[in-house]
């Protein structure tokens, strides 16, 4: 670090220029985390609006019995695309928005370790995206299910481009992720600023540290098996063929391998934002940091030896079982310690029940409630009777609409005024918080009893008099409810936008790390010195000694920045294009979009890129 | 950072770790190796699940060329070694005996893939096509990312060399060296993996 200031100082008399860009180019261009972090955050809330609106349309289907609002094979592409596109398209994005927005603001740096490499993973995602959702314009979606189990999700049963467009889309977007993963992962490790040891860091910036290994280590393990799908429905491979010798269940193996540590890449950053936002307005230091961070390693290692629970009834013989069955079980010991902390972290602090408490503290009951449902489900035995049920429905989505979305919604209204310098309007937030939190409750709950009553999951529609028609229709009203507390916060964000900036530098008064210590929204370079880190809750410690800023930790001198690249946008473009000639067998297409993505590879490896430098003095003074 | 680093023509003694961003790179490109460990280990486990589903093809043990693979094999090892010898150079700062021993790397690894397409051919002629069984899909699945992987560095090496004669070693190209390096040794390890679990086994059946 202080070679970087040494650095930064002397390299003052070789500033270069670098053109800089204004309106629509500069958002195609740039490598600011910052801005990466409101792309990430603005297309990840179109896609949640899309799979939201699936949502609904599934609901109003389910409404009453043998009802045929939608045919049976669009709902089976609906209920595809609406898996499909809020796990990989909605909530991981929206997780990126905030681990971009606020991970090098928490660390006190500058940016990411890559910042090109950041500006690519969101450009991949972004049309990996696309392409997934061309699917409807075309009429061939994907509906083999967001697990796409073959062989239905093979060329045999699945003869359309349906489920092609779900190999290359997410092949794509899968590109993005695992660079996110990378750079984050090296960002936390380089980047933290002087005395910022790791077992200071705020926790989200822990949480997203792990979810950063988890995506490493999970992400190839679906790539190996999209390209196996792939070979399979483009080239005859035999993968999956039982008649060519090829294994189904090898796809299970490979989906939840992947699968499974997925879950906790959406879950931890939550838990990372809700011990954020618990110990900010209970006024308290988190309680039991560093059993905090042990729990997160240890859910980590442990989200990765419990994937043949998805798998209970494949028939893996009952040693199989008891093996996962166990270790799943085990996953509820480290859970139980971060909702215990949780607790006690709120006990005897000075609450304030602002719309991001409100959604941390309703993510707590909520959360325990999808917890339990799991212990309940990694149960094998009594998992011969929930499989593929709504009881199964009904707990993966407390876990991630009641643990995931509710910390989404937490983190956004915590750190909204740090992204955007605007304050949301709380009334509204409030209003946002009861519609969607009741109706989230009225849709899933119920849900657990129809499972148990023996509905299954995936089903178009169903029998009247069975004991379904009264829940179902309470499923649906509150699935609507969801929709207008969503609306709700639409309108907060119009009717803020409107009004000037309004946020102050420590917008809730009690932040307590060091994105609270600089203006709202930070200036390009975050911070003008490096602040110096002399304990964990940096600025809040800063703030009980009185000081108003953070001690600096080098002179202040011109910033050294990244330039801007239109690289990453166009490299996504040539994946994107080389999909569709593999999809449709155009190989010169294919070709060609290989050819603009390498070529732009080679434009980057070739041109050294010097950047430019920012004097913050000169800024101040203009 | 500062793309100007060294003063008067001196380089520092590791030139790749200079700077803050060659050690990003250097980290970063560690990680991305630990994806690629699990990437490859995926590949793996498909091939070992399905390397006995042979159908009406040839069989392992009748297909492979044991003497063809194990000159690829000392091939590709060779080729790392020159890549050692490369690194070396440059902590050295000896710019011009580095370029020779990545020439070599090349020219090796250029060997390895034309090898590598030869025997694919043969199996296509003896009838182990992509869509024959399981057994030829994971096959060339496995074997073919790999050669991809080889395809990709001789072609990443060969722009470095290139960029050395055009840059000379900088604290900016030196971590790219260095990190090729690290990427051709992964490669040559993936190799002896496939040499022992996809011919060794294959060949005892």
């Amino acid at each position: 670090m202080a070679t970087q200031a040494a650095h930064a100082s002397h390299a003052h008399a070789h500033a270069h220029t670098v053109k800089r860009y204004k309106g629509l180019m500069d958002w195609l261009t740039t490598v600011d985390h910052k801005k990466i972090g409101i792309l990430y955050l603005l297309a990840g809330f179109i896609f949640f609006i899309v799979g939201g609106l699936e949502a609904i349309l599934i609901r109003i289907q389910l409404m009453k019995p043998m009802n045929d609002f939608v045919a049976a094979d669009t709902f089976n592409e609906l209920i595809t695309m609406h898996g499909t596109t809020m796990i990989f398209l909605a909530a991981m994005p929206m997780l990126f928005a905030l681990m971009n927005a606020v991970v090098p603001l928490q660390i006190g740096a500058r940016d990411v370790a890559f910042p090109f490499l950041n500006a690519l993973g969101f450009w991949t995602f972004f049309f990996g995206g696309v392409l997934l959702n061309i699917s409807w314009f075309v009429g061939e979606v994907p509906d083999a299910g967001w697990t796409s189990y073959v062989p239905l999700a093979g060329p045999t049963f699945n003869g359309t481009h349906g489920v092609d467009y779900y190999v290359i889309g997410l092949q794509i977007a899968g590109i993005g992720t695992l660079l996110g993963g990378i750079n984050f992962m090296a960002t936390i490790i380089n980047m933290r600023a002087p005395g910022m040891s790791f077992m200071r860091m705020p926790m989200f910036t822990w949480a997203i540290f792990v979810t950063s290994i988890l995506i490493v280590f999970a992400f190839p393990a679906l790539t190996v098996g999209l390209v196996a799908l792939m070979f399979d429905r483009l080239f005859q491979a035999n993968f999956f063929e039982t008649g060519s010798g090829g294994n189904t269940v090898l796809w299970e193996h490979v989906f939840w391998i992947f699968g499974h540590p997925e879950v906790y890449i959406l879950i931890l950053p939550a838990f990372g934002v809700i011990s954020e936002v618990v110990s900010t307005f209970s006024r308290k230091r988190l309680f039991g940091y560093s059993s905090m961070v042990f729990a997160l390693v240890l859910i980590a290692f442990l989200g990765f030896m419990v994937w043949a629970h998805h798998m209970f009834t494949t028939g893996l013989g009952p040693v199989a079982n008891a093996l996962f069955s166990i270790a799943t079980m085990l996953i509820a010991v480290p859970t139980g310690v971060k909702i215990f902390n949780w607790l006690f972290t709120l006990w005897g602090g000075s609450i304030k029940f602002t719309t991001a408490s409100l959604f941390a503290i309703g993510f707590i009951p909520t959360f325990v409630l999808g917890g339990v449902t799991g212990v309940m489900l990694a149960s094998a035995p009594a998992d011969y009777q929930y499989h593929d049920t709504y009881f199964v429905v009904a707990h993966f989505h407390y876990v991630i609409v009641g643990g995931l979305i509710l910390g989404i919604f937490a983190g956004l209204h915590y750190w909204w005024p740090k992204m955007f310098g605007r304050m949301l309007n709380e009334g509204l937030g409030k209003l946002t918080f009861w519609t969607f939190f009741i109706g989230f409750h009225l849709t899933f709950f119920v849900q657990h009893f129809l499972g148990l009553l023996g509905m299954p999951r995936r089903v178009w529609t169903y029998l009247p008099n069975q004991g379904f028609d009264t829940m179902n229709l309470i499923s649906s009203i509150g699935a609507f409810l969801m929709g207008i507390g969503t609306i709700v916060f639409v309108i907060n964000v119009i009717v803020t936008w409107a009004k000037p900036r309004n946020a102050e530098a420590d917008a809730w008064e009690d932040g307590r790390s060091l994105e609270w210590s600089i203006p709202s929204p930070p200036p390009e370079y975050n911070f003008k010195q490096l602040p110096l880190v002399r304990g964990s809750d940096a600025w809040w410690k800063e703030k009980r000694e009185g000081k108003t800023e953070m001690t600096p930790a080098e002179p202040l001198g011109p910033i050294h920045m990244p330039s801007p690249s239109i690289l990453p946008f166009i490299m996504s473009v040539g994946l994107f294009v080389a999909g569709f000639g593999f999809m449709y067998h155009i190989y010169w297409l294919a070709g060609l979009g290989i050819l603009i993505t390498f070529a732009c590879m080679f434009l980057r490896s070739v041109f050294d890129d010097h950047g430019f430098h920012i004097d913050p003095e000169e800024e101040v003074h203009a | 950072m500062s793309a100007h680093g060294h003063v008067e023509g001196q380089l520092p003694h590791e030139p790749e770790k200079a700077t803050l961003e060659g050690r990003n790179k250097i980290l970063g490109f560690w990680i991305f190796l630990g994806a690629e460990v699990v990437l490859f280990g995926t590949l793996f486990s498909a091939f070992i699940a399905l390397r006995h589903q042979v159908l009406d093809g040839p069989h392992a043990s009748e297909l492979f060329e044991l003497p063809t693979v194990f000159a690829a094999t000392m091939i590709l090892l060779t080729s790392s070694l020159m890549s050692v010898f490369a690194v070396q150079a440059m902590h050295k700062n000896q710019v011009k005996s580095m370029i020779w021993w990545l020439v070599l790397t090349v020219l090796l690894g250029l060997s390895f893939l034309v090898l590598e397409i030869v025997e694919f051919n043969t199996y296509v002629s003896e009838g182990h096509r992509m869509n024959t069984s399981a057994f030829s899909s994971s096959f060339y699945t496995l074997v073919g990312f790999h050669g991809g992987h080889v395809l990709f560095g001789v072609l990443w090496i060969s722009l470095l060399i290139a960029q050395i004669f055009k840059k000379g070693l900088t604290v900016v190209t030196a971590p790219k060296i260095y990190l090729s390096a690290i990427y051709w040794h992964f490669i040559d390890v993936v190799w002896v993996f496939i040499f022992t679990v996809v011919y060794l086994m294959g060949k005892v059946g």
